[in-house]
């Protein structure tokens, strides 16, 4: 705080020729920062606008955000001159109740089902938790574990697992999606909640991270000491590595979060039961059966992107540093 | 590096099994068995049919596996000659000496990510309906200009932005915007890393030497972000290779066709909606042979450059 007021105290005393590039550079930063935010805010407004407010109103850009307040409609909401009464709670009612689905709208699910009422976004809200919080719990843990013993201990076969490992980076992902889909076919796992989590829970990305990080922060003089005090290497990993390598376990788990809730391909590859769909894949159904119902299609965007943009919020410094990390995969 | 290490093969093989059992069964054996796909054709999961490299000689004549292939080329050069270059802008903006606020740009620039592909897909494809908000934005802007204009003189045409379908005329365009729109904070995150490796005394004594900004930023800046800048460049172009999920869900029923068809929109085609499931292995391997291959090439560039 005390630098930055000090870095302002010094710029005064700059030429102006450097000041002036500097007001330019906050004008194309405020303008760049503008464009960047208006979809999201768009997206925000959209979800609580009913659906006769969409259209808008002569050549008022700012009324497709916000309504303008014609005369003898929002009485008492004219605050700037804008209708902000329009504003209802009703399209987030709706799409939790699984909403009024029209007749021949299109509420049909992939497989022909019609989409009841009750398989609404409550259900799809609940099983993206599901999934994002069992898979990439169980994710760590596991690359968490090998990466541990990949670094630091000793076993056959351990040049090859690592080497595989190392070597897995490099493939992309489109190239196991036929197999994969062939695979979870014989053992059956098809339309069930085991063959979305479990091919996603071998990460060599995960085991190679937390292997870096094992040789970083896990000093083997700690582990050698633990050992002398008689707790064997599996508590030895669990008791005294684990607590080390913490802040990859919280960098690793936002990553693999992010990608399971915003993973499309797998569940639309896996699942056809529409009680078993987590967001990402039921909001495409959703905008069949919506149809031009922007509000409803956008209150239930925003329910699918909320805990994302709380994560976000609350801990931007370990979702930047995760993000960036995890683009290592590629 | 490290110590002496004990022979610890029960903890070691119990640590490290669920990993290699799970790797095993999903990674390993699904990659095996897209080898063998690959030589098949395929009717659903279980009915193959051996044709040799029927597959990859099949996908040589393929027409719209050109068209798919051409663009995705098209898509990962404005990754990289377009988006690239607008990041390491944005980055070069922030880094200005005593900056203020930069930590809420950096964040404005960076919230797009925030949109799982998906959702930004829902999104996009209401904005760029045809009386979606861009548009509509237009419209309104032509139109207020036309009015002045026409104030003094000079008159436009009236141009029907709201007819103008960009999903189904512009598909490709659009996701080139889109595309602009979610990763550029991302990637201007990377270079703002970089550009901490730029050696201040070294601007400075150029600076007394009279260099220029321009030949500042081709001898001193560039040089410095290199390392990155290339690791930078592989990730878009893996990942904008297997462009996927924005294109399938936001042109779905727009009446783009082939116009918007990717490779991985096409593996996914053939392999889930037309049922064979071994071309689009060979698919697959075409594009993940290429990946590879840009994988090494950037890994072996990188080692000529450390040296």
């Amino acid at each position: 705080m005390r630098r930055w007021r000090a870095r302002g105290a010094g710029s005064r005393g700059v030429d102006p020729g450097s000041r002036a590039a500097g007001m330019l550079t906050h004008v194309v930063l405020i303008a760049l920062s503008v464009v960047t935010l208006v979809p999201t805010a768009w997206l925000v407004l959209a979800a609580f606008k009913p659906e006769d407010k969409f259209a808008p109103q002569g050549r008022d850009v700012l009324s497709l955000f916000i309504p303008k307040d014609v005369a003898g409609e929002g009485e008492g909401g004219q605050f700037l001159g804008r209708d902000w009464r329009a504003f209802t709670l009703k399209n987030m009612a709706e799409v939790f109740a699984g909403g009024e689905v029209e007749e021949g709208a299109g509420g049909f699910s992939a497989s022909g089902e019609r989409i009841e009422k009750e398989v609404g976004i409550t259900t799809a809200l609940r099983n993206s938790v599901f999934f994002a919080s069992v898979g990439p719990l169980v994710c760590t843990l596991v690359s968490a574990m090998a990466g541990y013993a990949l670094a630091r201990l000793r076993f056959v076969g351990q040049k090859w697992i690592l080497g595989a490992a190392m070597a897995a980076l490099i493939v992309p992902a489109p190239l196991l999606f036929a197999p994969t889909f062939s695979l979870l076919e014989k053992l059956g796992l098809l339309n069930t909640l085991a063959g979305v989590i479990l091919p996603g829970l071998a990460s060599a990305f995960g085991v190679f991270l937390f292997r870096q990080a094992t040789v970083q922060s896990v000093p083997a003089e700690l582990i050698d000491a633990a050992m002398l005090d008689g707790c064997g290497e599996l508590r030895s990993f669990f008791a005294v590595a684990l607590p080390l390598l913490r802040p990859m376990v919280g960098a690793f788990l936002i990553v693999m979060f992010l990608a399971t809730w915003n993973n499309f391909i797998t569940p639309q590859i896996v699942l056809q039961t529409p009680e078993l769909l987590p967001l990402s894949v039921m909001i495409v159904q959703l905008r069949g059966s919506y149809g031009d119902d922007y509000g409803l299609l956008m209150a239930g965007t925003l329910v699918s992107v909320l805990p994302v943009a709380l994560v976000f919020v609350l801990l931007q410094g370990d979702f930047v540093r995760g993000l960036t990390a995890g683009a290592v995969k590629g | 590096m490290s110590p002496k290490r004990r022979r610890t093969n029960g903890a070691g093989l119990s640590l490290a099994g669920p990993f290699v059992v799970l790797f095993g069964v999903f990674f390993v054996y699904p990659l095996c068995y897209s080898v063998w796909l690959a030589f098949q054709q395929t009717f659903g999961a279980s009915h193959a049919r051996f044709v040799g490299v029927g597959n990859f000689v099949a996908l040589v004549s393929d027409e719209r596996f050109g068209i798919a292939v051409r663009n995705s080329l098209v898509y990962t050069a404005a990754s990289l000659f377009v988006q690239l270059p607008a990041a390491l802008g944005l980055a070069l903006l922030l880094n200005r000496r005593g900056l203020r606020g930069r930590s809420v740009y950096r964040l404005i620039l960076f919230s797009p990510q925030i949109f799982g592909l998906v959702f930004a897909a829902i999104l996009g494809q209401v904005f760029f309906s045809k009386e979606g908000v861009i548009n509509q934005v237009l419209h309104s802007g032509y139109s207020t200009l036309r009015g002045w204009l026409g104030g003094v003189g000079i008159e436009l045409e009236p141009v029907a932005f709201l007819e103008f379908a960009w999903l189904g005329n512009q598909p490709l365009l659009v996701m080139i915007i889109a595309s602009l729109w979610m990763y550029v904070g991302f990637n201007m995150i990377f270079f703002l890393a970089a550009l901490q490796n730029v050696d201040e005394q070294l601007v400075e004594s150029s600076m007394i030497d009279g260099a220029g900004a321009w030949s500042r930023f081709v001898h001193v800046t560039l040089p410095a972000i290199v390392p990155v800048g290339s690791f930078v460049v592989l990730l878009s172009v893996i990942g904008s290779m297997q462009l996927f999920e924005l294109p399938y869900i936001m042109l779905d029923e727009q009446g783009a066709g082939d116009k918007g068809l990717f490779i991985v929109s096409y593996l996914f085609e053939q392999g889930f909606s037309a049922g064979d499931l071994g071309y689009a292995s060979a698919v697959g391997w075409v594009l993940g042979l290429a990946l590879i291959g840009a994988s090494l090439v950037q890994r072996m560039l990188a080692r000529e450059g450390a040296r």
